[in-house]
């Protein structure tokens, strides 16, 4: 067994209301590359911030290697000195300045007080050389593409001091070439004895770049696993919470649907360059349709590019079979509504009342010279108040006021309110108690029976299960498959979603 | 493992020498834009109205423009920094306020006078440097608070009335003279001797500095291209010396400028606190996780900010032999339209010493070929309003272009 560098053992965090870190424990060695994995609110990012110091922690002991006693770093900065540095997804670097001032910001070679360019320039090259990077040093940051910036951020790291390195979904927004460029990197580090923590989402990446995986779920430690000894379906089962009680095949679903009604979607070929992959997908009228895979899988992308949030690269988007310009006003008024992922930043407007929250979207789809009346709004909030049984003090309360369940409502009858053709759901239930989570559930499949076409993202099996009557299998960014009727059951779901070598 | 051959790919990948010429050209535009535009606002206006080149208005230019330039160093330091001030004018009139009060009122000598109204311009920085660096308030409120308040300390301590003369050596500090030590026939050779150093030294560090380049194998622009740069600018620079040479000589107020952008040009090129600014203007996060001090960096450049102004009073208030209290009034707004002209960015990390230079320069032109041509007092900051707009809205479009080309 190779040397630790890390090891956290029994670490707790509270944030207001929630466990974030539940005694987890955490090593990393020497010459290894770790995953970290979970999904949403799993802990995996609060567990780094931890490390790196920014965020603190209550109970539970940090030690590093070189050190003694058990550290506690109060900040990046104070982490990055004891050998811990982290390289983001947005590069942390200054893009108008050079790649070479970049690598020595901060702790410029002098010469009789000044700063000696001369130094600067050949101590720049030669870190890059090490690294495999020959470019001009010279040039601003922001002249290279992002792969390239990333590795100057990598190089800074080293150099500075790094044993550790900790890179947090550094791949999300490189293409292929990229990113291997990245591995081969990473396995160079790894071979001079660099620990490096890998956090991503891309099942893929992982089992491609990886040596140990640290599973995370709700806050608690699932488990840590060699690589080479675990099963895709095993990983998805860990970060999910279930395990396979039978390995029923995954056949893709045959496209040839009745075609007696028209479409309320029928998306061909429809990709984002550098995101989505082509994917088809056709919702009727009356059907509630899940899209299932993991974070980052591309599932809400989907959502946003038939929404037209995200303009399409390529494929066709027929709506009611009319091609619309990609903007998301045009949607609204053919007839989609989407409430997004996270509420608190695009859906509430937490200063307003329930009552502007609830009209807003119904507003600006008839525009600002149709302006409802006051008792024309009373009418409408209070229907859908009634409807959807949200509980407020009255509907002049400010929205940020309601409990978190209660919002997710007042969102829904938003979008209600415009009486849309297809409702998006991207995670409705998130973070919402039972009770509603079921309501919301029953809601939208008496929508479905009142002929609105609804599409369901969710990241719980089981009340996809529930609503949906068809349901997309997304992995890396890519639409794999569509489940339905009796192939409709938890296991089939997650093999659709691990992939891979579906039968080791 | 084929590592140093997978990355060979990302090596090229930086917008390099594909098309040399048109490249070239559009390049070389983007970075001596100011220097041309600058000569095209010289040419304009000397057509118009001749007497812009007359050697008693190219010594006049200088002494009655100096302050801009001044300003413009510290603004260019603090607008790096993603930051702006708006109090320096109401800084100059209270810093040209308090020398007054010692050297006119109290009789005291004029460098006791200066050094009063440095300390309290240092001050003046102090203050706003705490509430921007350590509260975290923006620049953009505190000094318009600071813009009120060192105007209203102004004007209760000159009882709102002028107070005037300084006289003597003060008063030589903008409008005095070397000249002479050399004689001269209807021209001071002096001021052709200093010019004719100062053009050669400049010829010498641009040469060393291509040198350096090639060493680096950087590009360069080619040999006769970069003797056309040094002649044209040798010209302009002794075309001027003679010019003034002709009329009172060599102004001191240039030579005390010429060392604060020289003192300024090596601070913000060759200082750990210079290049501290740029990288928090470029990236604040990244800066403090570099480890760099960002609060005191940040403070810093508002207390210089202060001292500049306290320069600029001084200078201003000898220039008018007075102080007023509505000496500075809308000086800011010269200052910051010199930045912006020079090329400094509105969101920060962009910006050179000699940028802000020459665009004060542009903005000193404008305003002596204005008042030369007789234009209305209305339309004088129409004109330089419109400009400071224009110049920002080119720098976004410049940039937008350059984010697509990437």
């Amino acid at each position: 067994m190779a040397k630790p560098l890390v090891t956290m053992t029994g670490i707790n965090k509270h944030f207001p209301g929630v466990l974030a870190l539940d005694g987890v424990d955490f090593q990393l060695v020497a010459g290894e590359i770790h995953a970290l994995m979970g999904e949403n609110g799993a802990g995996k990012s609060t567990l780094v911030k931890v490390l790196t110091g920014a965020e603190a922690f209550e109970s539970g002991q940090i030690k590093l290697d070189g050190f003694d006693a058990p550290i506690i770093n109060h900040s990046p900065q104070e982490a990055q000195e004891r050998g811990l540095a982290t390289v983001y997804q947005e590069v942390n670097l200054a893009p108008n300045l050079s790649v070479a001032e970049n690598l020595f910001v901060a702790r410029q070679p002098r010469r009789l007080g000044l700063v000696n360019w001369r130094a600067i320039h050949r101590r720049a090259e030669a870190i890059l050389a090490g690294i495999g990077l020959d470019i001009d040093v010279d040039k601003p940051l922001e002249s290279y593409p992002i792969a390239v910036q990333q590795m100057v951020a990598i190089g800074r790291a080293i150099d500075v001091s790094a044993k550790v390195l900790i890179l947090d979904e550094p791949t999300s927004s490189l293409n292929d070439q990229e990113v291997a460029n990245l591995f081969a990197l990473m396995r160079r580090l790894r071979d001079q004895g660099l620990g490096i923590i890998f956090i991503s989402h891309f099942l893929e990446q992982v089992y491609e770049v990886c040596d140990r995986i640290t599973v995370l779920r709700n806050g608690r430690l699932v488990g840590q696993y060699d690589v080479a000894h675990l099963a895709r379906r095993e990983l998805v089962s860990a970060m999910l919470g279930r395990s396979f009680d039978d390995l029923a095949a995954l056949s893709r679903s045959d496209q040839d649907q009745s075609n007696d009604t028209t479409p309320v979607v029928r998306a061909r070929g429809l990709a984002v360059r550098g995101g989505v992959k082509p994917f088809d997908l056709d919702i009727m009228p009356g059907e509630v349709v899940g899209l299932a895979g993991l974070l980052g899988s591309g599932r809400t992308q989907v959502a946003r590019v038939i929404f037209a949030a995200d303009p399409a690269d390529q494929g066709t988007r027929l709506i009611n079979n009319r091609q619309l310009p990609d903007r998301p006003l045009d949607s609204v008024r053919a007839g989609l509504a989407f409430c997004p992922e996270s509420r608190k930043d695009e859906g509430v407007i937490g200063e307003l009342s329930v009552r502007e929250n609830i009209v807003v979207a119904q507003q600006s789809k008839l525009g600002a010279f149709h302006l409802m009346s006051h008792a024309e709004q009373v009418e409408l909030a209070q229907h859908y108040i009634d409807l959807l049984q949200i509980k407020c003090a009255s509907m002049e309360t400010p929205i940020k006021q309601l409990s978190g369940g209660n919002q997710q409502k007042v969102i829904l009858a938003r979008w209600l309110a415009t009486h849309p053709e297809l409702l998006i759901l991207d995670e409705p239930t998130r973070g919402i108690d039972i009770g509603t989570k079921a309501e919301i559930q029953r809601l939208c499949l008496e929508l479905a029976d009142q002929g609105m076409a609804v599409l369901f993202i969710s990241s719980e099996i089981d009340e996809m299960l529930r609503t949906c009557s068809r349901i997309g299998v997304m992995r890396d960014l890519e639409k794999v498959g569509e489940l339905t009727g009796d192939q409709l059951n938890s296991s089939a779901i997650m093999a659709a979603i691990a992939g891979g070598e579906a039968d080791d | 493992m084929s590592t140093p051959t997978v990355l060979d790919d990302l090596n090229s990948a930086p917008v390099a020498a594909s098309q040399p010429m048109g490249r070239f050209l559009l390049d070389s535009l983007r970075k001596n834009g100011i220097l041309l535009a600058f000569v095209l606002v010289v040419i304009v206006f000397a057509i118009l109205q001749p007497a812009l080149l007359s050697p008693s208005n190219l010594t006049n230019l200088v002494l009655q423009y100096a302050y801009v330039l001044i300003l413009a160093l510290g603004m260019l330091m603090v607008i790096v920094l993603a930051q702006i001030d708006l109090s320096v004018g109401s800084v100059v009139a209270l810093t040209g306020a308090v020398a007054a009060l010692v050297c006119v009122r109290g009789g005291m000598p004029w460098w006791l006078g200066v050094l009063a109204a440095l300390a309290v311009g240092i001050l003046c920085g102090v203050w706003q440097g705490f509430w921007v660096a350590f509260v975290g308030i923006p620049g953009f409120i505190v000094s318009l608070g600071g813009m009120l308040i060192f105007r209203g300390l102004a004007q209760l301590l000159l009882n709102y009335q002028s107070l005037s003369p300084f006289g003597g050596t003060y008063y030589d500090i903008s409008n005095g003279f070397l000249n002479g030590l050399f004689g001269g026939n209807g021209y001071d050779v002096f001021t052709l001797v200093i010019f004719a150093i100062a053009v050669v030294g400049f010829a010498v560090a641009a040469w060393r500095s291509r040198a350096a380049k090639l060493r680096y194998q950087q590009k360069v622009s080619p040999l006769p291209v970069f003797i056309v740069q040094i002649v044209v600018v040798a010209a302009i620079a002794m075309a001027y010396a003679w010019q003034i040479s002709h009329n009172r000589g060599l102004p001191v107020i240039l030579i005390i400028l010429a060392v604060f952008i020289m003192i300024y040009g090596v601070v913000m090129g060759r200082t750990g606190f210079g290049r501290h600014i740029y990288a928090i203007g470029g990236n604040l996060m990244a800066a403090q996780l570099s480890g760099v001090k960002v609060k005191k960096v940040t403070f810093l450049a508002f207390v210089n900010m202060g001292f500049l102004a306290a320069v600029a009073g001084v200078v201003y208030s000898a220039r008018m032999n007075a102080a007023q209290p509505a000496a500075g009034n809308s000086f800011e707004l010269d200052a910051i339209a010199a930045c912006f002209i020079g090329g400094a960015s509105t969101t920060g990390g962009i910006g050179r010493i000699g940028g802000a230079v020459i665009g004060g320069l542009i903005m000193a032109v404008i305003s002596n070929g204005m008042q030369l041509m007789g234009v209305s007092q209305g339309i004088q900051p129409v004109v330089k309003g419109l400009i400071l707009t224009l110049a920002v809205a080119f720098d976004l479009w410049n940039r937008r272009r350059s984010a697509v080309a990437a």
